[in-house]
């Protein structure tokens, strides 16, 4: 279990996160949804120690996180697969390097790293592209790479940040599958960071709405469509406050 | 006695403004003062991160010979060039200042103990700074940008393991190799020029060469490679992990490593030179 305690983090004076609760259970797929640049992203990188809170606590399993060091933190972090939001795969290394990096690290056998790297490509369907390298590969492709590289040494959490943008409809479905059989099958505990609503309710146990650096409603995908908070209602209907005004607009005009 | 007209204008609104131009002069010079001695302080931790990692961590065979073969392997055509026709254009500039008071045959030790104490370390390291420096500060700040280096580290992998630690013991090995290689063919180029070119005697071309060259000329070139190996890999990893956004921050990243490496070959040269003399005078 991930429980998130009081999470200060500010950029540049600029605050992001300002005391931010949250609790991730085990096994469960939670979709964390708000406004562009309102401090998804800085949230997940909080999870697995890559990023410093100002002030708060990270506990993994019961382990405040946030005091570790970069050693201490080793363990912890092969705990955790990382789906990057522009894939982050090695350029200098084939795909199949990429997808066997975390398994070479931990020095597993050669053979086992094989078979695992081919069945991790097989299913994100990228095994005829495995001598190609990054540049080779389109957007998409490289997200489902980075997908599989995520998965490959069988994590207890994967976090994914925008796991279906820039995907055509079937690639994102096909991804939401993946995410969907991870959960059913190894109970992977699934922290998913998007703005692609269809995604979270076809995925998620619950959405968390982060709005202003803070949780703001957590629920069901039922609770949150059911909802009739303005904010969040406001967000899963997309309907921004331009729209409003132009209306607005057009009915003092007539 | 009271300042009239022109005088009492400029005094009361130019001193004011003066002041505090004055004041805005020295809160800059104070940043610029602190942050220069933020980042010395970050390359020390790094350059500490990195025995630690060396001594504690397995050894990344594989990787360290990729990377000597980039760094050295690789380079080997620019420090040729540049070792030999520093070695001619020595022989051709000394050759006429010598030949005026009939010294002829003190070109080959000049040549020699300049290529060996000075010219080799400095200049492979300046080649060697400007082609190797730039790509690893390039790359690793490309990194850096992509969130890689972040990748890395959310699988529990150490960036300074994997990527610095194979560059820092590959530059280690190849810069004092580049730099042998440099004396060499300076030296070995300045003769053909001298005895072939400008017709000094041969035999008193190597005689006096040897007689005048040290075995600590070329020991004390050699280990100043070594501190200069040192700058190199550390100041172009610390300018690419520290990279600021998109390709204008890799590009100034770039060539700050390049610019911050070569003045830092140049500066310490001067230091390592007192400092070799100081203890061994030649």
């Amino acid at each position: 279990m991930i429980k998130i305690e009081g999470l200060w983090k500010s950029f540049s004076g600029n605050e992001v996160l300002r005391g931010l609760d949250l609790e991730i259970r085990d096994g469960e797929t939670i979709v964390i949804i708000g406004q562009s640049g309102g401090g998804k992203s800085v949230l997940l990188k909080h999870l697995c120690g890559l990023l410093k809170p100002d002030r708060g606590r990270v506990l993994v399993d019961g382990t405040d996180i946030v005091p570790l060091g970069e050693e201490e933190l080793t363990p912890i972090r092969k705990q955790f697969g990382f789906l990057f939001q522009g894939a982050a795969l090695f350029d200098s290394m084939t795909l199949y390097d990429n997808v066997a990096f975390p398994l070479r690290e931990e020095r597993r056998a050669e053979s086992e790293v094989h078979q695992r790297v081919e069945q991790a490509l097989k299913i994100v369907d990228l095994l005829e592209a495995q001598d190609k390298k990054p540049a080779e590969l389109s957007g998409g492709m490289r997200k489902r790479a980075g997908l599989a590289r995520a998965v490959v040494a069988n994590p207890k959490y994967v976090l994914y940040d925008e796991p279906t943008t820039g995907l055509d409809p079937i690639r994102a479905d096909n991804i939401n599958e993946m995410v969907l059989r991870l959960h059913d099958k190894l109970h992977v505990t699934g922290v998913v960071v998007t703005h692609d609503m269809v995604s979270a309710y076809k995925i998620a146990d619950r959405i968390a709405m982060l709005h202003e650096g803070r949780i703001h409603m957590v629920g069901t995908p039922k609770e949150i469509q059911a909802t009739q908070d303005p904010i969040v209602k406001q967000f899963i209907t997309g309907v921004s406050d331009a729209h409003q005004e132009v209306q607005l607009g057009a009915e003092t005009v007539h | 006695m009271p300042l009239e007209g022109k005088a009492r204008l400029a005094t009361v609104w130019l001193v004011p403004y003066a002041a505090q131009d004055m004041m805005e002069v020295l809160l800059r010079f104070k940043e610029f003062v602190l942050g220069q001695l933020t980042q010395l302080g970050s390359m020390l931790l790094l350059l500490l991160d990195i025995f630690k990692t060396t001594f504690s961590r397995r050894p990344r065979w594989g990787l360290t010979v990729e990377q000597a073969y980039k760094i050295g392997w690789q380079s080997q055509a620019v420090v040729v060039i540049t070792g030999a026709f520093t070695g001619m254009v020595f022989a051709v500039q000394t050759y006429h200042q010598f030949h005026k008071v009939k010294m002829d045959t003190a070109v080959g030790p000049v040549i020699s103990v300049a290529m060996t104490r000075e010219l080799a370390p400095v200049l492979t390291a300046l080649m060697v700074a400007g082609r190797v420096g730039a790509a690893i500060a390039a790359e690793l700040g490309t990194m850096k940008v992509t969130e890689q280096l972040d990748a890395m580290r959310s699988m529990g992998t150490a960036p300074v393991d994997y990527l610095v630690v194979p560059r820092f013991v590959a530059m280690l090995l190849a810069l004092p190799l580049l730099t042998a290689e440099a004396m060499f063919f300076g030296i070995f180029s300045g003769y053909l020029v001298g005895v072939n070119m400008l017709g000094i005697d041969r035999a008193y071309f190597l005689n006096n060469m040897y007689k005048f060259t040290a075995v600590q000329d070329v020991m004390s070139g050699l280990i100043k490679s070594v501190f200069f190996a040192v700058f190199i890999a550390l100041i172009s990893c610390y300018k690419g992990f520290n990279a600021g956004e998109g390709a204008e921050g890799v590009g100034r990243a770039t060539t700050q490593a390049v610019v911050v490496s070569s003045l830092t070959v140049l500066i310490a040269n001067f230091f390592i030179a007192v400092l070799f003399n100081a203890i061994s005078p030649p």
